[in-house]
């Protein structure tokens, strides 16, 4: 897939092991500037790796990466000049205010008293933190930590941003606050790079998914492209009684029934021929279902489709 | 900016975020400044009266605990700074864990000014800690004869001192994987000073401890910081004491540095 914009991120060949134990088994990613690319997998796959990596934490053992056009081997300072980071424990001080984190943050990126200052001033208001910048941040709220964090993570404008899973342990009203947020940075021309574990944030938020698993990538698209991978959806059959139920089930043996809800669940695909071919057989053997529902795949399914045991490797 | 600049902009930036969480949590600070005290007060009015007459030989009772007083306020003076120190492993621990380790490394700071941050705070720490101590004694009796060149040898030496246990509490304090690690790795720093000619004279003790006492790095600071106190400081020992400190602080900076350029754990 070709694109207009620069490029922002790119690694090729990234590996990383600890001891014998292999993180990343060879990363090759291209991250186009003003979007917001996921990193999608379950915990362990190597997704908090790749991000320590191109952030300058932590040392590839091989492979190559620019990030914001810099080397982050022979140019690591020029690429932390151009990033933030909010990693997955909140990286705030505890003790200091809300408003003095800000403040040393902008100290740090030497932007002169005033202008420090402002910016601080800014930040507190555009995350609505005004009233609290007074309090210690270990007063803070989970929410209104990752909010504060994310915010000093702002100061200083930096071209591309990591988000190392950045909703865990949110409540749902903070979180899709927080998506609000990053949506924000992406209309004003940021780079970002999230890492999630749920299928919901990268499907609200990205612009492109790479699934990880196991220390590689096993598939790579918009979430449209990947949902289309996975192929048909679910046939569910609503059924009138028990004995309806069991009709079904002896009619569909690899159907997963629901006997609480009365409902039998085939993977048939959702297209017409594969559903005129599920009513056709319910009409031979004279089970009567009082209705049917198609639900197309979603995220969930590709997910659990590509990573974990059993995984079916998909041809990108 | 060139890289001394930037050096001290961000150290002296990093000072500022140190001593503005000194101030908002206080009682550390207290407790290292207050302890020491305690200390003073104990070995001069409960153990004072019977180990300055064992000393000087005057009679148990007034005198002898101003005897003990004179000679064991430079002990307790070591033992502020090393506890201080203590505190450094404690705080560097507590930034480690808390991730903000890790956002500063992210950041295009001089990386040495984080550990400069702490050590320099610390150090101020441990000179509040030591005055307010050499306040007290002075209250209680305790009449040094320095001359000013001596007072301004006895602030270089203790800061020295200090800054060197600073540097080796801030590797400790990276080194551990928890705070309480970090907390109880420097406990030895605290030990040493009762291992030394600090509160009672080397050759009372038995041969093996007194040979250990005699060599060990605190008994040279503490006999150069008494010859300083009395006007009559022996450069050779002098000499041996600073060479220590920059031992310690060499190998604690260089460490130090070492543990924080390391890969996190996680």
């Amino acid at each position: 897939m070709t694109s207009p914009r620069p490029i922002s991120i790119e690694t090729a060949g990234l590996s990383k092991a600890f001891g014998d134990h292999t993180v990343l088994d060879g990363i090759d990613l291209t991250v186009a500037a003003g979007t917001i690319f996921a990193l999608l997998g379950p915990n362990g796959a190597g997704k908090t790796t790749t991000v320590n990596i191109l952030s300058t934490l932590v040392h590839a053992d091989g492979g190559t990466a620019r990030v914001a056009g810099h080397d982050i081997d022979r140019d690591g300072s020029a690429v932390r000049a151009a990033i933030g980071v909010t990693g997955q424990f909140s990286a705030i001080d505890g003790l200091l205010t809300g408003q003095e984190n800000l403040r040393l943050m902008a100290d740090l990126h030497h932007l002169g008293r005033a202008e420090g200052r402002r910016q601080a001033d800014a930040l507190l208001q555009r995350f609505d933190l005004q009233d609290v910048a007074g309090k210690p941040a270990m007063t803070y709220s989970g929410g209104m930590k990752r909010k504060l964090d994310l915010a000093m993570t702002l100061m200083g404008a930096p071209e591309v941003i990591f988000l190392d899973e950045p909703t865990s342990g949110l409540d749902p009203r903070s979180r899709r606050g927080l998506w609000d947020i990053v949506r924000g940075l992406v209309a004003d021309g940021v780079t970002i790079m999230l890492t999630t574990q749920y299928l919901d944030e990268a499907d609200q938020l990205a612009d492109r998914i790479a699934v990880l698993d196991n220390g590689r990538i096993v598939a790579e698209g918009t979430p449209a492209e990947l949902k289309r991978r996975v192929p048909g959806g679910t046939i569910v059959l609503h059924l009138n009684d028990a004995a309806g139920l069991d009709a079904a089930a002896r009619v569909f043996p690899d159907g997963t029934g629901d006997n609480d809800a009365l409902t039998l669940s085939l993977s048939a695909g959702g297209d017409i021929p594969a559903i005129r071919s599920v009513l056709d057989r319910l009409e031979r053997s004279a089970v009567t279902a009082s209705h049917l529902e198609v639900t197309s795949p979603g995220l969930d399914d590709v997910f659990l489709a590509l990573t974990g045991p059993g995984a079916r490797k998909v041809a990108l | 900016m060139n890289t001394i600049s930037l050096a001290v902009t961000d150290s002296s930036t990093m000072l500022r975020r140190n001593l503005l969480r000194m101030r908002r949590y206080p009682s550390m600070t207290l407790l290292l400044i207050g302890l020491p005290i305690l200390f003073l007060l104990l070995f001069v009015y409960v153990f004072g009266g019977t180990l300055g007459a064992g000393l000087s030989g005057v009679a148990v009772g007034a005198d002898s605990r101003a005897e003990y007083l004179t000679y064991v306020t430079p002990a307790i003076l070591l033992m502020a700074a090393a506890s201080a120190a203590q505190g450094t492993a404690i705080s560097v621990a507590m930034d480690r864990t808390e991730g903000i380790f890790a956002r500063f490394r992210t950041m295009a700071i001089s990386p040495s000014s984080v550990l400069t941050g702490h050590v320099l705070g610390s150090v101020i720490q441990s000179l509040l800690a030591m005055g307010a101590l050499l306040g007290v004694s002075v209250l209680l009796g305790f009449r040094p004869d320095a001359s000013p060149l001596g007072w301004l040898a006895l602030f270089c030496l203790l800061t020295f001192t200090a800054f060197a246990l600073t540097w080796l509490c801030v590797a400790f304090g990276l080194v551990s994987e928890s705070v309480e690690t970090a907390s109880n790795l420097p406990m030895f720093l605290v030990i040493l000073p009762f291992l030394s000619s600090g509160f009672v004279p080397v050759d009372s003790m038995p041969a093996g401890l007194a040979w250990f006492a005699e060599h060990q790095p605190f008994t040279p600071i503490i006999e150069t910081v008494r010859g300083l106190f009395t006007g009559n400081a022996d450069t050779a020992t002098a000499l041996i004491a600073v060479g220590w400190c920059a031992l310690i602080a060499l190998v604690g900076y260089l460490w130090s540095r070492k543990l924080y350029r390391r890969d996190p754990t996680r």
